[in-house]
């Protein structure tokens, strides 16, 4: 790939990505309205109509929605989304406090997912008559059709409260990282409360991984140029292993990241279950308060995190697939 | 001795219904440097045979009887490794779709190294120069670049080129060719025939061709095997048969090649169509198409026999006056 090529996919992804930013800023900011009053949850109940409207004339309530809408895009570009009306601080660092609790987690549910999903999606298309690809088969069926909190709530019965072996809620300890990033990867008692919503987490998407690439290796395995492969007289390994695994990896790149994007969404049920103080559970709370500003700020952020993997995952694909050219490069 | 020796040679599918037979009673040689084809249309196990030959065949379907000798080995018999060792190395194969054949996630380069060292202790880099010594072979253009290039920056033309490079790559002893030509444009078609037919000489390789396309085997072959429903129904020399064809099957695909029609009229064709390997009529597969065909074809088997280096499957073979019946659909189309 040469440079140019590079900067000119990075500049049109670069304008896709802020076309996508601005609507969903506009379906963000277009609900506001519709959440309640918000002078509930400021002032109370105990102030008179015609402050609460002199109120609202101050804070532009009242004013036009694309008024109202343009401010809101002029204050946004700059980084400020509004105050939260629960925290009394600005909504965007509430939501990036929570965020490395969030990252952790659907990073630690990403990697279980590749680590069990290639090979067992390896195993099952190379071995369709064996009793452990029939066994994966059956459970990974179970997998997909069990909602996420109720695997939660059955991994927190057994293996917290039965058995004990676990911590059923929250990130126990973390260590404080430079940028205010604080992660429980590095001490053992966080990496144990990990454990349990990362399974949750990772439960709803794994099966599916794996029944993807089962299937895209098993039709690569009956393609012509791996019938020549054999007939070239290369082992089985390396038929297996290059020859189709290459080719079965590539289009699981492209719909998988959007996949682990999706994780994203999940971690407000798993993390609402495990009390796991991130992104997720504080949206919900933020719901439940009408806490307009940090919905909007949840719906921003998470929208952005999309747009990023989204054109990360379009990066690599067009790195790993010599059949495409760049996205945008125009020639 | 023959190179290659394929006696009684039988082919099963098992599935829910039972058992399908694609391939009953296969024999033939195949003598050193010689160039055999294989006729017969789609579904007839042409490709079913020359995939058995390295043990090929694709799931649930198996060798059920007969032997393949080749240099003294049953390779019915041989185990993965023994049977990998000869594939691609002393067999090697040439498949229809050069556009399917190539792996497009692997540069040329990597797909003939791979080959290289699959079969021998061989360093990056002298695999890397037989690579280009067979793509020169192949009358590549600048072969150097063409290395590293992936299957897709290449035409269909050069990529078949490129499959035969690979198939040359370990001087075999035999060439399979499944259709080579057949997925290509019409131009290219006789190129790369030519260029097959010239390396086959030069390398003293032997050649199995399998086609269905008459006017290609009889340039290129010396001997031809017709195939009709699984089974073999006549065989000979190339140009006996063209000339004297026996069996009504052969008299007609001869009859219908476009260069025995004149200009402006119909083609001549077979009426009715192949039967279905697991609805094979109980006497000669051909005889609901047959026009000879009579009491004794709908009930028996016919068996291969020889006459004057010709078999025939046929139970009126040497009655059909076979020149006539051409020169009669001759006749009747001028």
């Amino acid at each position: 790939m040469k440079a140019a090529d590079f900067i000119s996919f990075l500049l049109r992804r670069g304008v896709q990505a802020l076309v996508v930013m601005f609507v969903i800023s506009l379906i963000g900011f277009s609900i506001q309205g519709n959440l309640g009053d918000p002078l509930r949850e400021l002032v109370g109940q105990s102030v008179s109509e015609a402050e609460r409207n002199a109120l609202r004339d101050r804070m532009g309530l009242n004013d036009p929605f694309f008024v109202q809408y343009s401010r809101f895009l002029g204050n946004a570009v700059q980084g400020d989304l509004g105050n939260s009306y629960f925290f009394k601080r600005p909504a965007l660092d509430v939501i990036l406090d929570k965020f490395p609790a969030t990252f952790e987690l659907v990073l630690a549910a990403t990697l279980i997912i590749i680590g069990l999903s290639v090979p067992l999606g390896i195993y099952t298309a190379i071995n369709p008559h064996s009793w452990i690809t029939s066994i994966v088969m059956a459970v990974s069926i179970v997998g997909i059709s069990i909602p996420v909190f109720l695997t939660a709530i059955f991994a927190i019965y057994i293996f917290s409260v039965q058995l004990g072996w676990m911590p059923s809620f929250g990130r126990g300890d973390t260590v404080e990282l430079p940028w205010g990033w604080d992660s429980g990867f590095l001490t053992l008692d966080g990496l144990h409360h990990l454990i349990l919503p990362s399974i949750a987490l990772s439960s709803i998407m794994l099966p599916l991984f794996i029944r993807l690439i089962r299937g895209e290796m098993m039709e690569v395995l009956q393609s012509e140029y791996v019938r020549f492969a054999w007939a070239k007289g290369l082992s089985k390994r390396r038929i297996w292993y290059v020859h189709a695994l290459k080719n079965t990896l590539i289009p699981v790149i492209s719909l998988g990241g959007v996949k682990i994007g999706t994780l994203i969404a999940y971690t407000i049920l798993t993390e609402t279950v495990f009390q796991w103080p991130g992104m997720g559970f504080l949206f919900l709370e933020a719901v439940n308060r009408v806490d307009t500003p940090l919905i909007i700020a949840y719906i921003i952020v998470v929208g952005l995190i999309f747009v990023v993997t989204n054109t990360l995952v379009d990066l690599i694909y067009t790195l790993v697939n010599p059949t495409v050219k760049m996205v945008g490069s125009g020639s | 001795m023959a190179l290659l020796e394929i006696e009684d040679l039988e082919v099963e599918f098992p599935n829910r219904h039972g058992t399908l037979t694609a391939l009953r009673g296969i024999n033939f040689t195949l003598d050193e440097s010689e160039r055999l084809g294989i006729v017969g249309e789609s579904g007839a196990g042409k490709s079913m045979a020359a995939f058995a030959i390295l043990n090929l065949i694709s799931e649930p379907g198996r060798i059920s009887k007969g032997r393949i000798v080749f240099e003294g080995r049953d390779l019915a018999k041989l185990d993965e490794e023994e049977i990998r060792a000869i594939r691609g190395d002393r067999i090697s194969m040439i498949f229809q779709d050069p556009m399917m054949t190539l792996n497009p996630v692997l540069t040329v380069g990597v797909q003939m190294i791979e080959t290289l060292k699959a079969h021998r202790d061989i360093s990056d880099e002298d695999a890397r120069k037989l690579a280009l010594a067979r793509l020169r072979e192949v009358q590549i253009p600048s072969p150097e670049a063409r290395l590293d290039a992936y299957p897709h920056e290449l035409s269909g033309g050069l990529r078949q080129r490129v499959v035969i490079a690979i198939a040359l790559l370990s001087d075999p002893a035999i060439i399979i060719a499944d259709e080579p030509t057949t997925a290509l444009d019409v131009t290219i078609q006789a190129e790369v025939l030519a260029l097959l037919l010239a390396l086959c000489r030069d390398h003293a390789t032997a050649l199995i061709l399998i086609t269905h396309d008459l006017a290609v085997v009889s340039q290129i072959t010396e001997r031809i095997i017709v195939m009709y429903a699984g089974s073999i129904v006549e065989a000979g020399a190339t140009r006996q048969i063209i000339d004297t064809p026996q069996h009504p099957y052969t008299i007609g695909l001869i009859a219908a090649l476009p260069e025995q029609n004149a200009p402006g009229q119909p083609l001549n064709q077979i009426r009715g169509s192949m039967p279905s390997l697991n609805n094979i009529p109980p006497g000669c597969a051909f005889a609901p198409r047959c026009d000879y065909a009579t009491d004794i074809c709908h009930r028996i088997v016919p068996n291969l026999t020889t006459a004057h280096g010709q078999s025939v499957a046929c139970h009126h073979a040497g009655q059909l006056q076979p020149q006539e019946s051409v020169r009669d659909t001759e006749r009747a189309v001028s």
